[in-house]
């Protein structure tokens, strides 16, 4: 993992004291709200309805027991016992005072961490694949890109007062499990002839206007990566609109100028940038590269195969595939690069919990798993889970037992209980309609059916507002709740993901109040499982039998 | 000279050069682009900059004006004039703000007239903001400022 070298230190350092000072401005009233406004989203201080809201950043999704003790103890200390973690990895604390905010940045540069730019019309904390570093099928661990690019965007000069917010995601594998194409800019990590470079998707994003990211460079050599991504923001901060918030992200520039235009001009000012000269030097990203070498694996002798889990399962008489242990084995693992190990996935999605908050112990217990069985490192997933990266088949079982104990065992990974919502009108002030307690009924509804399991993979997905922070656009099924004069009211749609086979969604028609929304899910997966060919998720099979017949379902002939 | 605009001297709160300031308005882009003897130019957030480069020797000061700091074009506009080797004064002016004086400054900019004066030691804190920086900007192609990875490798 990363560490911080006194550079670094001194960076979030000089950010917290800077914070203090402009808080102090703004209590003096030299600072207008206004003015204070752009300053405290840049350090991830949101107002919401019934308090502030701090998003402390967790680059590319990566932390250690310790960070997630630090995280614990804001929880307990500032908040009240809990945290929420979100869909650009990183955690939310609802319910802060102005007052404490610098003091918990403290608390966090302490630990190697901190909030900046995790709001704001800057670039944001950079995403990336939740498996990097051990997933069997990446090219590399697209991490070191992803630090690289973090300390580029930290303070960026020219890069402060964008159009509008910026995201990037970085990827090295085929599979796609970060939603990079629906980002500002996605990279994907990828070998040609031996030589490491980048892929360049610019213009991805949801929000109202959902766009999937065309390719703008196939390849863009390693040691140029951050001058192609300098010459891809100044085009855009340069000529993205400014006169419309709604039409200011960098899809709607890549839009209206074409790809291949945008492509034009940031291939002018990508030669440009080169005769300047503004990427670091080379043996910064082996520096970095090196902090993400694969922690100490046990030799495959003297550890576990899942044929070795499976046997031992044979010889038991009570076990049970279908069940607790063997059921969360089968559902929460992913398979790891090291024989012997895989990565075991922490749903923060309990059946009727709100999807993606951990209680102050939760996060403790997490932290001490980490330590013990997974090399110290955590994971958290945009899905608003958590993940043990690297562990021991053999120790599976004794994860399990502690995380069932703590109520962090639901089998549920991909299921239609995996539920993605925004916090929606239970906390936000952009909220038109409530996105939890939806979540909370339809995974209790399947649940209690026992049509999760039937159902198999279904990726279900909840936004509260147009702006899409749930992903409704990216889900199989994807729920938009909308005013309808003063009333909640929710839209269905159908056929979007976020993966490598990306697409958005369409609306089924008219929407649903929430009874009605809770009843047309059921009706959506009652014609799935009527239509279903063998082994077909249910994206496939509404893309090999398209919307007509779940209209017909939902609305009559 | 159709138009004489921009700040005056008497104006410039903050100024990081040592030579005599131009003592007349400026001028927009486009007539600069006519007149060949403007020697001081105003750019708005919506104009090129590279406009100017075909003529930047004879240039002494370029204003970039920020209606509003949460316009962000001025700071591209800064670079680009300072990548392309301009040395004369360049001035942030409008809605200059305590907390974008240091990127401003990393940016190129060596003058600030803010259309409402700025505490004077809450401006001095924020210039010294950063002790390192990450990137290269036009502070960097200046000798005896080093990113912090050209320090970590001793470049």
């Amino acid at each position: 993992m990363y560490k911080y070298d006194e550079y670094d230190q001194a960076m979030v350092d000089a950010r917290v004291a800077e914070f203090r000072d402009q808080a102090r401005r703004r209590m003096e009233g030299k600072l207008t709200e206004d003015q204070f406004k752009p300053l405290r989203l840049m350090n991830g201080l949101y107002l919401q309805l019934h308090a502030y809201m701090l998003r402390v950043a967790i680059p590319y999704g990566t932390l250690n027991s310790r960070q997630m003790e630090a995280l614990a103890d804001i929880a307990e200390k500032y908040d009240r016992g809990y945290g929420h973690f979100t869909t650009r990895q990183n955690i939310q604390y609802n319910w802060i005072r102005l007052e404490d905010a610098a003091d918990i940045l403290a608390d966090l540069a302490r630990h190697e961490m901190h909030a900046i730019q995790t709001s704001g019309n800057c670039i944001r904390n950079i995403s990336s694949d939740h498996f990097a570093g051990a997933a069997a099928d990446e090219v590399v661990d697209p991490r070191p890109y992803a630090e690289l690019l973090r300390q580029w965007s930290s303070f960026h000069p020219e890069f402060t007062h964008l159009p509008r917010k910026f995201k990037f995601c970085v990827i090295a594998a085929e599979k796609d499990r970060a939603a990079m194409r629906l980002h500002d800019i996605g990279i994907r990590i990828v070998k040609r002839d031996g030589a490491v470079g980048a892929q360049f998707y610019v213009g991805g994003g949801m929000g109202r206007t959902p766009m999937i990211a065309p390719l703008i460079r196939d390849f863009v050599a390693v040691d140029q990566l951050i001058t192609y991504a300098e010459a891809a923001l100044r085009v855009y901060n340069r000529y993205g609109r400014r006169d419309n918030k709604y039409k200011a992200r960098i899809k709607i520039l890549v839009h209206e100028l074409g790809a291949a235009e945008y492509t034009r001009q940031v291939e002018e000012e990508f030669a440009h940038l080169l005769s300047v000269g503004v990427e670091p030097p080379r043996e910064e990203l082996a520096r970095i590269a090196e902090f993400f070498s694969n922690p100490p694996f046990r030799h495959p002798s003297e550890s576990w195969d899942l044929e070795q889990l499976q046997s031992m399962a044979a010889g038991d008489p009570s076990f049970r595939w279908d069940d607790g242990f063997g059921l969360w084995v089968r559902r929460n693992t992913h398979q790891h690069r090291a024989p012997g190990y895989v990565s075991a996935i922490i749903s923060l999605k309990p059946v009727g919990g709100i999807p993606g908050d951990a209680t102050a112990d939760q996060m403790r217990i997490l932290a001490k798993l980490a330590r013990e069985y997974s090399f110290d490192e955590l994971r958290v997933m945009h899905t608003q889970n958590l993940l043990l990266p690297h562990v021991r088949i053999a120790d599976l079982p004794a994860i399990w037992t502690a995380l069932d104990a703590a109520g962090l065992a639901a089998p549920n990974m991909d299921t239609i209980e995996d539920i993605i919502a925004c916090p929606g009108l239970d906390y936000c002030s952009l909220a038109n309609a409530r996105s939890i307690p939806l979540a909370q009924r339809i995974s209790e509804r399947f649940a209690a059916s026992g049509r999760t399991e039937v159902v198999g993979e279904l990726k279900l997905k909840i936004s509260g507002c147009i702006n899409a922070c749930g992903h409704h656009h990216a889900g199989h099924i994807g729920i938009l709740g909308v005013d309808r004069k003063g009333k909640e009211n929710f839209q269905l749609s159908l056929g979007g993901s976020e993966a490598e086979d990306v697409s958005l969604a369409k609306i089924t028609g008219p929407g649903f109040d929430e009874d009605g929304v809770v009843a047309a899910v059921e009706t959506v997966t009652d014609v799935y499982l009527g239509a279903r060919a063998d082994g077909e998720r249910f994206i496939d099979t509404y893309r090999r039998i398209g919307m007509e017949p779940f209209k017909e379902a939902l609305y009559g002939g | 000279m159709a138009d004489n605009l921009g700040t005056s001297p008497d104006e410039v709160q903050f100024r990081f050069r040592d030579d005599e300031p131009v003592d007349h308005g400026t001028v927009t882009v486009d007539s600069a682009l006519e007149q060949t003897n403007a020697n001081a130019v105003r750019i708005e957030p919506g104009d090129d900059a590279r406009l100017l480069l075909a003529f930047l020797d004879r240039l002494a000061l370029v204003e970039v004006n920020f209606p509003s700091f949460t316009d962000g074009r001025g700071y591209s506009a800064a670079r680009i004039l300072r990548e392309a080797g301009y040395t004369g004064e360049l001035r942030a002016v409008g809605e200059v703000l305590i907390d974008q004086l240091s990127h401003m400054r990393r940016c190129g900019f060596d003058s600030f007239a803010p259309d409402k004066r700025l505490d004077e030691e809450d401006a001095a804190r924020a210039f010294a903001t950063w002790e390192s920086v990450y990137q290269r900007a036009a502070d960097t192609q200046m000798p005896g400022r080093r990113t912090i990875a050209d320090k970590r490798h001793g470049a």
